[in-house]
């Protein structure tokens, strides 16, 4: 294929990829170093209020933003540096508390609370994801043939449901006197209170998230397994290796590239935990960066978003994906090299 | 498990099979629960006894039930819905339709069995039963609490169709141009070596990994003053894209690009090029191969793709939730709203109800293309 058709069946994707993905990250990069805020302008305003024989008046300063002729505020953008993402980061506050060696001062500063939880979380959540895909997948496969259409049916139900949905139904078992809470609670014989601390909400967080993502696992080992070569399974039987043997030295070095490709997804993924913020509604305990994100961009009570902040607080966000990435990149890039 | 040396005990067969009952236990469990709350009272719904929940007496107390007639014939019907998307459907598709063609079929035939069962159940079912319960005795009388009040709320009293129809554009738009933009990129990319094709889908790898938020950051001031920087091109009445379902599937298809061009590739490179090579020397031009000799045979992973698409438009809260006013929101941030916004137990159980209702078309598409979603899995899998 020649450029020129290379260029007309790639060029329409390629346009909007560039146009919809590498613009706004430009202009989040730009907009990063700018505020854009309302002029006030200070007025001195008399309030009267009637009082007896004479008005009672009193004179103030007010600071209003300033109107144009349609009655719309005046803004202005300015530039302001690195500011947007000092106050993102306070460095200042963060490294005295890093010195101290105080994580809780540490945890007051919303940036590095999300970065925490994000990267535990990622980091739990992978190995969890990655085991009880394998253990879905080898059990699938145990299985006879007959339920194994079924048993994939269900297994994908909590994959394809709307995230939010999906933490809201978890929710629901568990708040308050939910279903399952009352059941621990009887169980145990004591009150639990699963939405009153952080922990708890981030430990059913991970549950979530490993039940939603341990069926996609699941399949994806399941349909490596089914190319195992049974020759080499069976040999290593006559050698008189066990079961644990065979899994070890067969099964697992067969699947490794599916279970870097399954670590690579979930990596990418887990990094922006969000729906599960939301449908927990954990933001006064437990926060992730793309919440952060989110909440910035939110309009507050006056109808504001902080838009540098935000864009400050997602280069920094981008830029932990890509750290994240890096490994898995080059080994793809070293594949390449070597296929050519 | 041919081989006699593979053969497991019985007793290693046991447990793995226990096993497996009990995870799809997890894996249900939640989905089926929420359907269970959101058929009963709240009294009944948010009861912290599970055989309260089920059985739902505060629902019977207010006359809100079903007789062991009611569910028996109501399983069946489901039974044979069920047997008929799964068995029937396939067939009569497979035989009415010209071959290249399966996807109108598939789109008619999926409709009129929706239709056909919601007439079914909840209108011909419901008026069969009234005349029959009184007849029968003990197994006409009323032993399962249940009540469609919620859903009757939902949709009629809160508006729910509104959100439904701004989804329904969103991801209708979503798809189509994902597909038609993904498909060209996807055929190129597949039967190009180049190392510019490589350095694209690098490019688009790195692209998926990027948190959604980042983009909508980019968009937002964008759209909302839009009207200032389009004004010069389409005049005095340029739209602000703020809280346009429109704006937002612009914003969609770009998060989705990235897979779609991944997964087409490995789909078109499973077709092999000496099919195209063919029609070139029949004369073909490149294009002509692909719109002729390409595209009917890959209808399967255009399927499948468009499936992954959907899911994602369908199931969107970030983009969504930020793009769109409140009076414009699609169904996923309503729901949110809903849940958020009210404390009531009745307000609770509404808005249970308003997410089953989003779910089960999510079910259904599962339950009708199973072996795509799989394949589809599998091949970004293998290839990736």
């Amino acid at each position: 294929m020649n450029f020129r058709t290379f260029a007309v069946f790639v060029g329409p994707s390629v346009f909007m990829m560039l146009l919809f993905i590498a613009f706004p990250l430009v202009s989040v990069f730009k907009q990063s170093f700018y505020v854009t805020q309302p002029i006030y302008e200070t007025v001195e305003k008399e309030t009267c209020t009637p009082g007896f024989l004479t008005q009672t008046c009193v004179t103030e300063q007010v600071s209003q933003p300033k109107l144009d002729e349609h009655g719309e505020i005046i803004t202005q953008t300015h530039y302001v540096g690195l500011q947007s993402y000092r106050n993102v980061l306070e460095p200042e506050r963060a490294w005295r508390a890093i010195s101290d060696g105080s994580w809780h001062v540490l945890s007051t500063i919303n940036f590095w609370k999300a970065l925490r939880f994000t990267l535990t979380f990622t980091l739990i959540t992978l190995p969890l994801v990655v085991g009880c895909g394998l253990g879905i997948a080898i059990l699938i496969n145990n299985a006879a043939r007959s339920i194994r259409g079924p048993v994939i049916f269900v297994s994908l139900l909590p994959f394809i449901i709307t995230p939010v949905i999906g933490v809201l139904s978890i929710n629901w078992l568990f708040r308050g006197d939910g279903i399952l809470t009352a059941m621990m609670e009887w169980w145990l014989n004591r009150d639990i209170a699963l939405f009153a601390q952080a922990w708890t909400i981030e430990v059913l967080m991970m549950i979530y998230r490993v039940w939603h993502v341990a069926p996609f696992a699941a399949i994806i080992f399941y349909a490596g397994l089914q190319t195992v070569n049974q020759d080499s399974l069976e040999s290593a039987v006559i050698d008189g290796a066990t079961r644990w043997q065979r899994l070890k030295y067969i099964v697992i070095p067969h699947l490794m590239p599916l279970i870097i490709f399954v670590s690579m997804i979930h990596l990418m993924d887990s990094y922006r935990v969000f729906e599960e913020i939301v449908g927990f509604s954990s933001q006064g305990y437990v926060i992730s960066l793309q919440w952060l994100t989110f909440d910035y961009l939110t309009p507050d009570q006056a109808g504001n978003r902080s838009i540098s902040r935000a864009s400050a607080n997602s280069m920094l966000t981008m830029i932990g994906v890509v750290v994240l990435l890096i490994l898995p990149l080059r080994r793809t890039w070293r594949d390449h090299k070597g296929s050519h | 498990m041919s081989s006699r040396a593979l053969r497991q005990p019985l007793s290693l067969r046991l447990t793995s099979n226990i096993f497996l009952a009990f995870w799809c236990l997890i894996a249900a469990f939640p989905i089926f629960w929420i359907v269970v709350m959101s058929f009963k009272s709240p009294v009944d719904a948010f009861d912290s006894n599970a055989l309260n929940v089920i059985f739902g007496p505060a629902t019977l107390s207010v006359g809100k039930g079903l007789s062991l007639l009611d569910i028996i014939l109501g399983i069946a019907v489901i039974w044979g819905t069920i047997l008929a998307a799964t068995r029937t459907l396939p067939s009569m598709v497979r035989s009415y339709t010209k071959p290249g063609q399966e996807w109108f079929g598939w789109l008619i035939g999926v409709l009129a069995l929706l239709v056909g069962f919601l007439l079914v159940f909840f209108v011909v079912l419901p008026a069969i039963l009234n005349q029959l319960n009184p007849l029968f005795g003990p197994p006409g009388r009323d032993v399962l609490g249940l009540t469609t009040e919620h859903y009757k709320t939902v949709w009629i009293d809160r508006g729910f169709s509104n959100n439904f129809k701004n989804s329904l554009i969103v991801t209708t738009g979503v798809v189509t141009v994902s597909l038609t933009v993904g498909t060209l990129a996807g055929y190129g990319l597949a039967r190009s070596g180049s190392t510019l094709a490589f350095w694209i889908l690098i490019v688009a790898l790195v692209f998926r990994a990027l948190p959604h938020s980042v983009l909508v950051a980019g968009y937002l001031p964008v759209f909302i003053n839009s009207a200032e920087w389009l004004s010069p091109i389409l005049g005095e009445n340029a739209p602000t894209l703020y809280g346009k379902p429109f704006a937002v599937i612009a914003v969609l298809v770009a998060i989705n690009q990235p897979f779609t061009i991944w997964m087409l590739r490995s789909f078109f490179q499973n077709i092999p090029s000496e099919l195209d090579e063919a029609a070139r020397v029949d004369g073909c031009s490149h294009f002509q191969a692909f719109r002729r000799v390409i595209m009917p045979v890959m209808w399967p992973g255009v399927i499948t793709t468009g499936l992954f698409s959907f899911l994602l438009a369908y199931n969107d809260f970030l983009v969504t939730a930020l793009l769109l006013d409140a009076q414009n929101q699609t169904m996923v941030p309503a729901i949110v709203g809903m849940f958020n916004r009210e404390t009531t137990t009745t307000d609770q159980v509404v808005a249970v109800a308003a997410a089953v209702s989003i779910t089960a078309p999510l079910i259904f598409l599962v339950l009708i293309f199973q072996r795509q979603i799989v394949s589809g899995l599998t091949a970004g899998a293998v290839k990736g």
